[in-house]
């Protein structure tokens, strides 16, 4: 917390009145995630998560070369909306953030801050091998390796870079799951966020917003 | 039964037929949209599984009590105009709460959804809700002057505020409609229907891929719910309140959903056919046309 704008300061009203803000605490919120039982009546369950399945808006983060794979999905040839697969354009809407390659870590904290913007349930998709254990960047300075020490991910979609075919293919698996129940990804996050902070703070040495992003 | 209560009933029949016309019509005119776009497009059914979706999402965070308000002022802003508007013309039950005068009512109404909306959005704090609200707010006053302008001079032709009166007017084969007895102000009308409904190239409010979303940018799960409630609603009241005002009203369901469904298609095809104005260019574009017709519209209702 060493950056001075999440530090307390005195401003001025237009009238010469001092006023003391402390951002972290009126700016944001700082309460900390909670785990969010599924209900238990199963058949209301089941048909929740039919649901979930039949409609994942996706808030594609283009971080590396996966971005260009994406938007074939939208185009005639591919097209995603027949299987109930719609872009939005932000963060609040989406339920699957899809992770698009390789994560700088100046990247990582703006993933981070998005994903902890999203509500639940929401799933993560990670895109190539970047994700899963650093593919042609494993060894840069500036990039992170494996992307679910950071969040925690339902599905990954492997190749450098995976056609938009595999993408399909990657989304029909997450409906599996998500139907059969096991798309709990943020209830996890919940759960270990200890684990989970500790971890991106590891990496994220300028760290300088609230434990989470509401 | 109490007449009251009667009433009251069909008022929520109303409701439900229009939201399920609503639902399956955008489903629908999305699909037209993507066939356009040689897509293969989403199930008609789509839009009900997305409502489903973001009432069973288990997280919503509050922003202050303006932005929980906004979502339901603006249903109300569609669920009002719809019932004030008579529905079935000829079927007592159906006229819903019509009365004389309903006309400056319903021209009010239509943007006290907008208002509510815009409210609630800039309590969000969202930088791109602002600018939707304020390039929303500004095409409203634009579009507003043709629109307004065109149903005076219906007000002057038939000479009465009622909507239930114009549709009565209008009886007795196609020629009787204002469509053809009055085309001036239906020009008017039919111009200021573009940027009632929204769609391309008026759409700078949402303005997808251009400021992401704009009002609604900050709503999720149940408040975006209730949002998408409205959108199925909103548009269909105001299909209706066109159909009425040019298009002879209907006398059964069948007749509305045949009317509504075409004059819908007015605005889909302009909008898949042009792109997106700036919003300097659609509020310049309806203070020149637009507005000369319905002036002349107003002039020509009352002199000739």
């Amino acid at each position: 917390m060493s950056k001075e704008h999440t530090e307390k300061r005195i401003v001025y009203s237009p009238e010469g009145d001092p006023i003391e803000v402390n951002p972290l605490q009126d700016y944001f919120c700082e309460d900390l995630p909670e785990v969010h039982k599924a209900s238990s009546i199963a058949i209301l369950e089941n048909f929740r998560n039919w649901a979930r399945s039949r409609s994942l808006w996706v808030l594609g983060f283009g971080t590396g070369c996966g971005a260009i794979e994406m938007r074939p999905l939208m185009t005639p040839k591919f097209d995603a909306y027949r299987y109930g697969i719609q872009w939005r354009p932000t963060p609040r809407q989406a339920d699957v953030f899809v992770v698009s390659g390789y994560l700088s870590v100046k990247t990582l904290k703006r993933v981070i801050r998005t994903y902890e913007q999203m509500q639940g349930p929401k799933y993560v998709m990670a895109l190539g091998s970047c994700t899963i254990n650093g593919g042609m960047y494993w060894d840069s300075y500036n990039t992170i390796n494996r992307l679910d020490y950071y969040l925690p991910v339902d599905v990954y979609v492997a190749g450098c870079m995976p056609r938009p075919e595999a993408l399909l293919a990657g989304f029909d698996q997450l409906k599996k799951i998500i139907r059969e129940g096991r798309g709990e990804g943020y209830n996890k996050y919940a759960e270990e966020f200890a684990w989970y902070k500790a971890n991106q703070k590891k990496i994220i040495k300028d760290w300088d917003m609230p434990d989470y992003n509401w | 039964m109490d007449p009251l209560i009667k009433q009251i009933l069909f008022a929520l029949l109303t409701i439900f037929i229009v939201l399920n016309y609503g639902l399956i019509v955008q489903g629908i005119v999305r699909k037209i949209g993507a066939r356009v776009g040689r897509r293969y497009g989403i199930p008609f059914y789509q839009p009900y599984i997305d409502i489903i979706k973001n009432y069973s999402k288990r997280t919503r965070i509050s922003h202050g009590i303006m932005y929980y308000i906004a979502p339901v002022f603006r249903l109300t802003g569609g669920i009002g105009l719809l019932l004030f508007i008579p529905v079935i013309f000829g079927n007592n039950m159906f006229q819903n709460f019509s009365f004389s005068g309903d006309l400056l009512l319903i021209l009010y109404f239509q943007f006290f959804g907008v208002l509510g909306m815009a409210l609630g959005a800039a309590e969000s704090g969202h930088p791109n809700s602002a600018i939707g609200v304020s390039r929303g707010l500004s095409q409203v006053t634009a579009y507003e002057l043709p629109l307004t302008l065109g149903v005076l001079s219906l007000a002057v032709q038939y000479n009465t505020l009622n909507v239930s009166e114009i549709v009565a007017a209008q009886q007795g084969g196609i020629l009787n409609w204002s469509f053809f007895t009055n085309p001036l102000a239906s020009i008017a009308l039919l111009l200021a229907f573009l940027a009632a409904m929204g769609r391309s190239p008026f759409d700078v409010v949402l303005a997808p891929q251009e400021i992401p979303i704009g009002p609604p940018t900050e709503f999720h799960s149940g408040f975006l719910g209730v949002l998408q409630l409205n959108r199925a609603i909103f548009p269909i009241a105001k299909l209706i309140l066109f159909m009425n005002l040019l298009f002879g009203g209907a006398t059964n369901w069948g007749e509305l959903i045949i009317k509504t469904f075409f004059i819908y298609m007015w605005s889909v095809f302009v909008g898949v056919a042009f792109p997106r104005f700036r919003v300097d260019q659609s509020v310049r574009w309806y203070l020149g046309v637009p507005l000369i017709i319905g002036v002349a519209a107003v002039v020509v209702s009352k002199f000739f």
